[in-house]
């Protein structure tokens, strides 16, 4: 416990007060981020990441890359199929799991409507009843732990979830007894037929990851950048035209300059009126913004205030 | 920009959740729908103003009942730095949340009501401040409208506080008057106090300089991952993956593994950018070494001249935050660095009385929320700093191997 002879007695006194030794915030987060994907990885059985394609999966992904080169990402990637998707989405992914040498498992939502597990929400959307698909998809290849995107700047009870997030054998989240997280120090352990859901970018906000996106260079759809695209409106929020979304006869379609600030399901996730078609504008955009990308391009997630924290005791991410 | 862990521990009648509100809202980080969420519940529950508490208050019960019951993150930023605020409860019953909260913070923030003072409450949050070592303290003496801005107040409870924060190991102590309400001193300077010459708080904040509270002397590199790509093209890449937590680390420099003590050299740093330099905590690199030793999770590379302590008995101070209470004879698991073991409980000091600064020493167990002193005998050797010389390095929890539940947070003061 002693210093060494010849050390300095403060561990401060030498310190410089040069930029050198001082690391970025956006490579703060990464480095925590990475340092969680690596104990996932050391310390659980069967991991397997979240990916739908949407921009903070597709910077988790590259956050795994990151955690392991030059080794591959040594867990498979999940993907729990709405069958509501953006093509160009699923082309990504498709072309990601090709690209990293990894293994795609896909739950489809599609088909547990058909064997009748779930049955379709009367507004159609597919985000609350793909929960129960992503449950039995990871029962059935025996994931224990699920590495997710999450932020906690997304949502009041988002806000108040661990990096660890455990849920019991019917995938619930029970606030009241979460796990302190002190320090680094994330404790891993589960008991049988329990579950985790790892959120490594827990502390990234939107415009976190738009500016590590322009940072590193990480391809995302192009959805996600501003186009001239077929609109209509619909309960005051526009939805571009395309195979899922298609305007009811007395909604009039016109152009306009949108882009996509979530990728959720393709039938109810609305667009944003905007300008910014590169990486850099839309951090600018983001930066400037007074809506929350939740609240102005998710139609499901405005039900009620605790929407959320209701679907997460339910076992949803 | 870099990023300031910001810890901050209080009750709703402190008007913390206001503090953080003000901050939120002064530097537009409050978004227009939440606004509106919030201000709906207000006037449904029949509020008078708009209660800046219901953005921090996240659960549904917290909202129903108006209290907070666990650590919440907020997120904002100014062109200077970002921060993370984790916003705690403040009364005794979650001390542990507290804990938590300033386990990783570089400030924290404690508030006093200018109308009461220092009440035990703000000296139990500053010792809790100074026992995690959270480098830099601000007292906010909140409410000064409510004493008519009056100097003489807040001069009285600053010296008061002084006096009692010599006692404590605090580094960087700042006293700032303040109305979070108002927005007095928050972001902008209050025209209602010219006698106060100092910045506000989130000027403060911003230009508080933290980059020299990490430890860049002695080299700590707790191994996590052992990368072994087991394909063709590198077939004899063998790169121990691990977050620095102390010093700074050069290709070249030579080093020992412990516990074994074997020796070797940095053959190189790398990142998924390509090699580096340097490293320095808190970067996520590889390290190659040029000899091939046995290393793995668990392990610690350090300097051969500047090592931790490498002991199966450690002395710590301990938080404890399990339901049924911590009594020696106890046997726990220990996490610490990345190195798990297992733990006897040999013997418990004295529990200290949050409050007064009072040793028990008859104490016979340590309850949910009390801090004691206790040496332990772990089945595997530690590799241990103290924690006031390494936060990474000298922090441990304890977690219970029945139910799994971490039940403990550790703090250690010597090991031999």
């Amino acid at each position: 416990m002693k210093p060494a002879a010849g050390e300095e007695k403060d561990p401060m006194a030498r310190t410089e007060r040069s930029p050198r030794y001082s690391l970025s915030h956006l490579k703060t987060l990464e480095a925590e981020a990475i340092f969680i994907i690596r104990e996932v990885a050391a310390e659980l059985e069967r991991p397997a990441l979240m990916f739908s394609g949407g921009k903070d999966s597709i910077v988790m992904l590259e956050l795994a890359r990151r955690a392991f080169a030059p080794a591959r990402i040594p867990f498979p990637v999940l993907h729990i199929d709405t069958g509501h998707n953006f093509d160009e989405v699923l082309e990504h992914r498709d072309r990601e799991v090709k690209r990293l040498g990894l293994t795609l498992v896909v739950g489809s939502v599609q088909e547990a409507i058909d064997r009748g597990v779930v049955r379709e929400e009367p507004n159609g959307s597919r985000n609350r009843i793909q929960t129960a698909v992503l449950l039995e998809t990871a029962e059935k290849h025996g994931f224990t732990a699920l590495l997710g995107g999450a932020r906690r700047d997304e949502e009041k009870a988002r806000a108040k979830e661990r990096v660890f997030s455990f849920r019991d054998e019917f995938g619930q989240w029970d606030p009241k007894s979460q796990r302190p997280e002190v320090w680094g120090l994330y404790n891993t352990r589960v008991h049988v037929g329990e579950s985790i859901r790892v959120f490594p970018i827990s502390n990234w906000t939107e415009l976190d990851i738009w500016s590590y996106i322009e940072q590193e260079n990480i391809e995302v759809p192009s959805l996600y950048y501003s186009r001239r695209r077929p609109v209509f409106r619909r309960n005051g929020m526009l939805f571009a035209v395309h195979r899922f979304c298609q305007p009811r006869p007395s909604e009039e379609v016109f152009e306009a300059d949108v882009r996509y600030r979530t990728m959720g399901d393709a039938t109810l996730t609305a667009a944003v009126t905007s300008d910014a078609a590169t990486p850099a504008q839309v951090r600018e955009e983001v930066a400037g913004t007074r809506l929350t990308e939740r609240g102005a391009t998710r139609g499901d997630d405005q039900v009620s205030e605790a929407a959320m924290e209701d679907r997460k005791k339910e076992g949803y991410f | 920009m870099d990023l300031l862990r910001l810890a901050t521990a209080g009750s709703v009648d402190d008007g913390k959740s206001t503090l953080i509100g003000r901050m939120l809202y002064d530097s537009k980080s409050i978004f227009t729908d939440q606004l509106e969420a919030i201000e709906r519940t207000s006037r449904d529950r029949g509020d008078d103003y708009t209660d800046l508490a219901l953005l921090t208050d996240g659960l549904r019960a917290e909202r129903e009942q108006g209290i907070t019951i666990d650590v919440a993150y907020r997120y904002f930023a100014t062109p200077k730095r970002k921060f993370i605020v984790a916003d705690t409860p403040g009364h005794i019953q979650y001390t542990r949340n507290m804990v938590t909260g300033a386990s990783t913070a570089d400030v924290g923030i404690v508030l006093a009501d200018a109308r009461k003072g220092l009440i035990e409450q703000s000296r139990r949050h500053a010792f809790l401040v100074s026992l995690l070592q959270v480098p830099h303290l601000v007292l906010a003496v909140n409410k000064m409208d409510l004493v008519d801005w009056s100097e003489e107040v807040y001069e009285s409870i600053r010296a008061e506080f002084v006096e009692f924060a010599s006692k404590l190991q605090i580094s960087d102590l700042t006293v700032i008057p303040m109305s979070a309400l108002k927005g007095d001193n928050v972001v902008e300077r209050s025209a209602n106090m010219p006698w106060y010459q100092g910045a506000p708080l989130l000027h403060h904040l911003e230009n508080v300089h933290i980059a020299s509270d990490r430890n860049l002397v002695d080299v700590r590199f707790p191994v996590q991952y052992v990368i072994r790509p087991h394909q063709n093209r590198n077939q004899d890449y063998r790169g121990y993956a691990g977050q620095v937590a102390g010093g700074v680390l050069k290709a070249g420099d030579e080093v020992v593994v412990l516990p074994s003590g074997l020796g070797t050299r940095i053959a190189g740093i790398e990142t998924a950018d390509g090699p580096v330099e340097e490293a320095f905590a808190p970067m996520s690199v590889v390290l190659r070494l040029e000899d091939d030793l046995d290393v793995s999770r668990g392990d610690m590379i350090c300097r051969p001249n500047n090592r931790p302590s490498v002991s199966q008995d450690i002395d710590a101070m301990v938080c404890w935050m399990g339901d049924s209470p911590l009594v020696p004879g106890q046997k726990l698991a220990i996490k610490h660095t990345t190195r798990t073991a297992r733990t006897l409980v040999k013997e418990l000091q004295y529990e200290l009385n949050i409050n007064t600064l009072h040793r028990n020493l008859e104490a016979v167990d340590l309850r949910l929320n009390e801090i004691g002193r206790v040496r332990l005998r772990t089945t595997s050797p530690l590799m241990a700093d103290e924690y006031r010389r390494n936060r990474a390095t000298g922090g441990f929890v304890l977690i219970d191997e029945a139910t799994n539940a971490t039940v403990g947070a550790g703090m250690i003061v010597g090991a031999e």
